[in-house]
């Protein structure tokens, strides 16, 4: 991996930001990767469409916005109809299975997808449905080593709901590598 | 536990605003009032957050009038501070930033620009501050201006701003802008023993020799601080060494000239930039902020074809680093200026390189930062045109 650009598509209230946010500490703190953030800021609240957009390297990153993302990870229906179309050809694309029903799916890309949200509600809380997808992404592109993530991961959620989001983690990590096995 | 050095020490995962805030709390600063405007509000909201447990104190002020000229009576008490603002909030502080300058107090204004003029675009970024820094309050002073470009350096400057304001005794600008203060990347802090610190210059003197403007041989007056027992009077009205008011057109050329000249005669302790290849450069590309990142992608894109690109990153916009443009305008044939502005620290070039080398802006109204395409379409022009 030389320079990753990716852009995490869903609502307000999903924890799309913070999902970028651990990407890009995993990559820069635990796994001596670069990482430049950008925090879109509009009139977005919680139910809205929002994105989070950060750039992942092996070198430092001197323009620091997204301008040929090659990896999405969209959580929404209305994610996948505003940015799917961005995507580089070659590119990975993310979803959850039962919040998008990816329609025109394009053909020059890869498409992975994962039931997140309903495996957060069996774990017990839906709210931990980005960790999911982040454990997803991480065994499908391996972009971040697994235990920068799981560690990333642990310093960035609430206190006291570590344990649940680690197996949030866990879960879509296993879900994610027996598929690209 | 108090931890009074207050040092977050470690590798962080945060934004220039945030970073800025460690930066202020690591150089020792104890004080802030401000009032919170977009994009910088996040500079307040982690000082109101961490300065209970480092003996600090935050004031949200009434307006920007008020949080400019608290830093500057807390200065006087003996506490490093520093305010936060962004365009509309800046422009109310030109009355203070010309009183700060006026008595020499040191202390820090903090501008998280966003495109103006006036209310503008509160979420998005620009350069269009930069004049009104150097300029921007009435009759005759020099400042110090800062030009960050990532959170690292949000942190490193924000120390070195306070380091200058106390070494030399004037107000010092951190330019940042929305781009760099909501930027997210790694910032590094040391461990205390490793942060240079400058203390503040006291006056060690004898009690009945005490004069509190009068200059040391770089021209700057130590200070004291109130309750030290000595008697002094601040006043931005022009005044003696004694610091009373003295309206003598005598008294005005003295004070005003050393107030202009203290910067001058330590130049070379305070203007810093940072050059690549400009050495065997046809064209140099002068940035600053985070211009300077988004120049870099043309740069290379203008190397790779073969031309000789150079790029000269200004840290410190003012003052302003005359002699070296003025030395590498005879040895190029062109300078680029990349602003997120119509055209501002471009002139202080132009004013520099003298006629016999073309100086071209590019100037972008801001609300976002420069495609590197614009800045190389320029780079191509001038050197194959």
């Amino acid at each position: 991996m030389a320079k990753m650009e990716i852009k995490i598509g869903g609502f307000g209230g999903q924890g799309v930001i913070l999902s970028g946010y651990i990407i890009g500490r995993a990559a820069s703190i635990y796994d001596n990767k670069y990482a430049t953030m950008i925090q879109a800021f509009g009139p977005e609240a919680r139910g809205s469409s929002t994105s989070a957009q950060l750039i992942v390297s092996d070198e430092p990153v001197a323009y620091p916005y997204i301008t040929a993302p090659n990896l999405m990870v969209l959580m929404s229906q209305e994610a996948y109809t505003k940015f799917s179309g961005e995507l580089v050809s070659g590119g990975t694309l993310i979803t959850d299975e039962e919040l998008v029903t990816p329609h025109n799916l394009r053909n020059d890309i890869k498409h992975y997808s994962i039931p997140a949200a309903r495996f957060a509600e069996e774990l017990g809380k839906r709210m931990v449905s980005n960790i999911v997808m982040m454990g997803f992404t991480t065994a499908i592109t391996k972009i971040i080593g697994e235990k920068a993530m799981g560690e990333a991961v642990k310093v960035s959620v609430p206190k006291g709901t570590e344990k649940l989001n680690h197996l949030a983690f866990v879960k879509g990590l296993e879900y994610g590598r027996k598929l690209v096995e | 536990m108090q931890d009074e050095s207050g040092v977050l020490t470690g590798a962080h995962f945060i934004d220039g605003d945030h970073a800025c805030s460690e930066g202020a709390i690591a150089a020792g600063c104890r004080f802030v009032a401000g009032y919170p405007i977009t994009p910088s509000t996040e500079v307040v909201e982690r000082i109101a957050e961490r300065f209970p447990f480092v003996g600090g104190v935050f004031i949200q002020m009434e307006d920007e009038i008020a949080s400019s000229i608290a830093i500057q009576g807390a200065v006087w008490a003996g506490k490093k501070a520093m305010t936060v603002t962004s365009g509309p909030g800046f422009s109310l502080m030109m009355e203070h930033i010309g009183y700060a300058a006026m008595t020499e107090t040191p202390c820090v204004f903090v501008n998280v620009q966003r495109a103006g003029p006036s209310t503008g675009l509160p979420t998005m970024p620009a350069q269009g501050d930069m004049m009104q820094a150097r300029w921007g309050s009435h009759g005759d002073y020099g400042i110090i201006a800062l030009c960050p470009n990532s959170p690292q350096e949000c942190f490193d400057f924000t120390i070195k701003a306070f380091n200058l304001a106390e070494q030399f005794r004037v107000p010092v600008m951190l330019m940042m802008d929305e781009c760099v203060g909501h930027m997210i990347e790694r910032v590094v802090i040391p461990p205390p023993n490793e942060i240079k610190v400058f203390k503040r210059r006291y006056y060690r003197g004898k009690k009945k020799d005490f004069l509190p403007f009068k200059p040391e041989k770089d021209l700057v007056p130590p200070m004291i601080k109130a309750g030290d027992g000595y008697r002094f009077h601040v006043t931005g009205l022009t005044h003696d060494e004694k610091g009373y008011p003295s309206m003598t057109v005598g008294t005005q050329a003295k004070l005003v000239t050393r107030l202009s000249d203290k910067l001058k005669v330590n130049e070379d302790k305070i203007i810093e930039y940072r050059e690549d290849g400009v050495e065997s450069a046809e064209l140099i590309v002068i940035t600053y902020g985070i211009t300077s990142r988004t120049a870099i992608p043309a740069i290379e894109q203008a190397r790779k074809e073969g031309m000789k690109i150079g790029h000269l990153r200004l840290i410190t916009a003012w003052p302003f680093p005359a002699k070296r443009i003025h030395e590498l305008a005879s040895k190029v044939k062109a300078f680029v200026v990349p602003e997120l502005n119509l055209g501002q620290m471009v002139y202080e070039v132009e004013r520099h390189a003298g006629s016999g080398v073309k100086v071209e802006p590019v100037s972008h109204a801001g609300g976002t930062v420069h495609d590197p395409k614009e800045i190389y379409t320029a780079i191509h022009r001038l050197m194959k045109g």
